[in-house]
């Protein structure tokens, strides 16, 4: 058995220095296993985007142990960091996608950072991507011709491209009208269990809330729910 | 251009993406290296142009060692020399001819008043095999007194003159109140010390430079005989005339010291030289402020390629290629125009800027290495891009 996604273990978090030195996160302690959909709330400022990118090798981990895919962050070399979010994906909050690449150059990002491989290939498995998340008439476009909804779907395509085994996502829906939100949301949950990708989602939507395996919510830096349903949906 | 420049960077080419997404800004930067190029291009052209200048005199005689005063360094800011040390060295081994060399720069009017400078050699006409095969053909018509070669590149002289000349019809001229006749052209081109240049015999060049005699001329040139090193007659000389104020050398490396002497100690060489950092560093501010702006615009990607797992050997290699590029389609156009501007030059200077294929790959890899140092300046504003922002 492979090990756990993540393991966290008596986590703390500081910003600032002397004086204006304040915790944001306090001694958690969890275990996320393979191939869930994990949603993390809680109100804004309880830490849990700090917490995301602890979790995501994007923050140094300052005190306490995070094991991602069994290997320990902490005091982990850049290279080490670099190879480990290869088999990430990330979704934000914003879309984030290069203004100056069309869509099937932006989700070929995603697969090039993994070396040079057939360029003919990435192209194939790139337009096969984008028409998964419904947008194989907008291969070519610019981010600027696309609408919100399209462009976020783009970042997903961009992101599981590389059948990455863990995806983070950010309030991903945020910037989304309910309905395209929720299709984005959708298609990130179906792709993810087709591939067995462990997800980990911030979010507020109360619909979202339904189709996730566990719920986890924060207040001022702490856990203070952590529920396993069964999705719907 | 997207295929070929990804099938030779080996990923998608981001950098040129993304400088030809904003069509403005890359034609600013490409007209801006193209400037640069051109102001390099230039200032390198009008020194080669005194660099031919200044070598120019020394093509038209034909020796192998020469002896003049020591108190100057070039042709002609030395004193004279005795025409003694002539007869001496002709008894020095391996010596097998000399001739005393006259040179002086004479003014004239022309009838619409402007003055023209000619540099101006005399020889005596039984010495005319130390000049070029060219002027020494002509030279037996200089045996008539009062009468000259002149120059048919001239600056400022109608070509009509010349014409009239080629035909066989002398053109006299005034000189120092005295009438000088061009008798027949030689062509030679303008330099940066007189518009032209005219050959007279001695007896000729003594009439019109007064206070000159033949006893003292500038120079003393002499032919070692055939199968002797001349660097062996040399040493003979220099042995024989010790502790003299003379400089003896061979007329090559007085050549080479001259040169020397105008491109590094005097003022116009020093200022084409500082037109080239000049020009440089002009090309290095602009190609910088346009490779970091472009990386400040893009921090949000960057950041969101990092957090994918792009490492820093990538966005360098972005940077990089902007570089390239701009250097690549900057220098072309600047080569272009400086062709043109080195004939426009050319024609209104009578100067010798030309073009020479070392300095069209000297200067493109002097601009490849001034982008890319820019580039390597830009790329210090990337340790701004943090994933961690992003969110």
């Amino acid at each position: 058995m492979s090990a756990p996604a993540l393991t966290l273990s008596q986590l703390d978090h500081f910003f600032g220095t002397g004086e204006a030195r304040k915790q944001a996160i306090f001694d958690i302690n969890l275990t996320l296993e393979r191939g869930k959909l994990t949603i993390l709330m809680g109100p804004s400022g309880s830490g849990k985007t700090t917490l995301l990118t602890l979790m995501g090798c994007l923050r140094e981990v300052q005190s306490g142990s995070v094991k991602l895919l069994g290997e320990e962050l902490r005091a982990a070399p850049e290279a080490q960091l670099v190879s480990l979010r290869r088999r990430l994906g990330f979704i934000f909050q914003a879309h984030n996608l290069h203004e100056s690449l069309t869509a099937t150059q932006n989700v070929l990002m995603g697969l090039q950072v993994h070396g040079k491989g057939n360029p003919a290939q990435q192209r194939k498995a790139a337009r096969h991507m984008l028409g998964l998340v419904g947008l194989s008439d907008r291969l070519d476009y610019l981010p600027s011709s696309l609408s919100g909804g399209q462009k976020q779907r783009v970042a997903v395509a961009r992101a599981l491209v590389s059948n990455p085994e863990i995806v983070f996502a950010d309030e991903p829906t945020a910037a989304l009208d309910k309905e395209s939100g929720h299709t984005v949301v959708k298609m990130l949950k179906t792709l993810g269990e087709e591939r067995g990708t462990t997800t980990v989602m911030v979010t507020h939507d109360n619909r979202i809330l339904e189709m996730a395996d566990r719920i986890i919510t924060m207040e001022e830096g702490r856990v203070i729910s952590d529920e396993l349903q069964t999705p719907k949906g | 251009m997207n295929k070929l420049l990804e099938r030779l960077i080996g990923r998608l080419p981001i950098g040129w993406l993304q400088l030809s997404h904003n069509k403005g800004r890359f034609a600013a930067a490409i007209a801006g290296v193209a400037f640069a190029t051109l102001l390099v291009l230039m200032q390198l052209g009008i020194q080669g142009a005194m660099k031919i200048g200044s070598l120019m005199p020394y093509s038209l005689l034909n020796a192998d060692i020469i002896i003049s005063a020591n108190d100057g360094s070039t042709l002609t800011d030395r004193s004279n020399v005795a025409r003694a040390r002539l007869f001496q060295a002709l008894g020095v081994a391996g010596v097998a001819s000399g001739a005393p060399a006259y040179i002086g720069i004479l003014e004239f009017r022309q009838p619409d008043g402007v003055p023209t400078t000619l540099q101006t050699f005399g020889f005596s006409v039984s010495d005319k095999a130390f000049t070029t095969a060219d002027v020494a053909a002509k030279f037996d018509q200089l045996a008539l007194e009062n009468t000259a070669l002149i120059d048919v590149k001239t600056r400022g002289v109608d070509a009509a003159i010349f014409e009239e000349l080629k035909a066989g019809k002398p053109y006299p001229f005034e000189v120092n109140g005295q009438t000088l006749n061009a008798v027949d052209t030689i062509e030679v081109g303008g330099t940066f010390t007189a518009d032209g240049t005219m050959f007279v015999s001695d007896q000729t060049f003594l009439r019109f430079f007064g206070k000159r005699t033949s006893s003292a001329p500038n120079h003393i040139l002499l032919k070692v005989a055939d199968g002797v090193s001349p660097t062996v007659v040399l040493e003979r000389l220099r042995a024989k005339f010790k502790g003299q104020a003379l400089t003896i050398e061979t007329l090559d490396d007085f050549a080479a010291a001259d040169l020397a002497f105008q491109t590094t100690e005097r003022p116009t060489g020093i200022i084409f030289g500082f037109g080239v950092i000049m020009g440089t560093i002009v090309g290095i501010v602009i190609v910088y402020q346009v490779l970091s702006t472009d990386v400040a615009d893009h921090l949000r990607e960057y950041a969101t390629f990092k957090a994918m797992g792009y490492d820093q050997r990538f966005f360098l290699g972005i940077v990089t290629e902007e570089a390239i590029i701009l250097a690549v389609l900057g220098y072309i156009p600047g080569l272009f125009a400086s062709f043109g501007l080195y004939q426009v030059m050319t024609t209104l200077t009578s100067l010798p800027v030309q073009m020479d294929g070392a300095r069209i790959v000297y200067v493109f890899v002097g601009t490849l290495l001034a982008c890319a140092l820019s580039g390597a300046i830009a790329t210090r504003r990337l340790a701004a891009a943090d994933p961690a922002d992003l969110f």
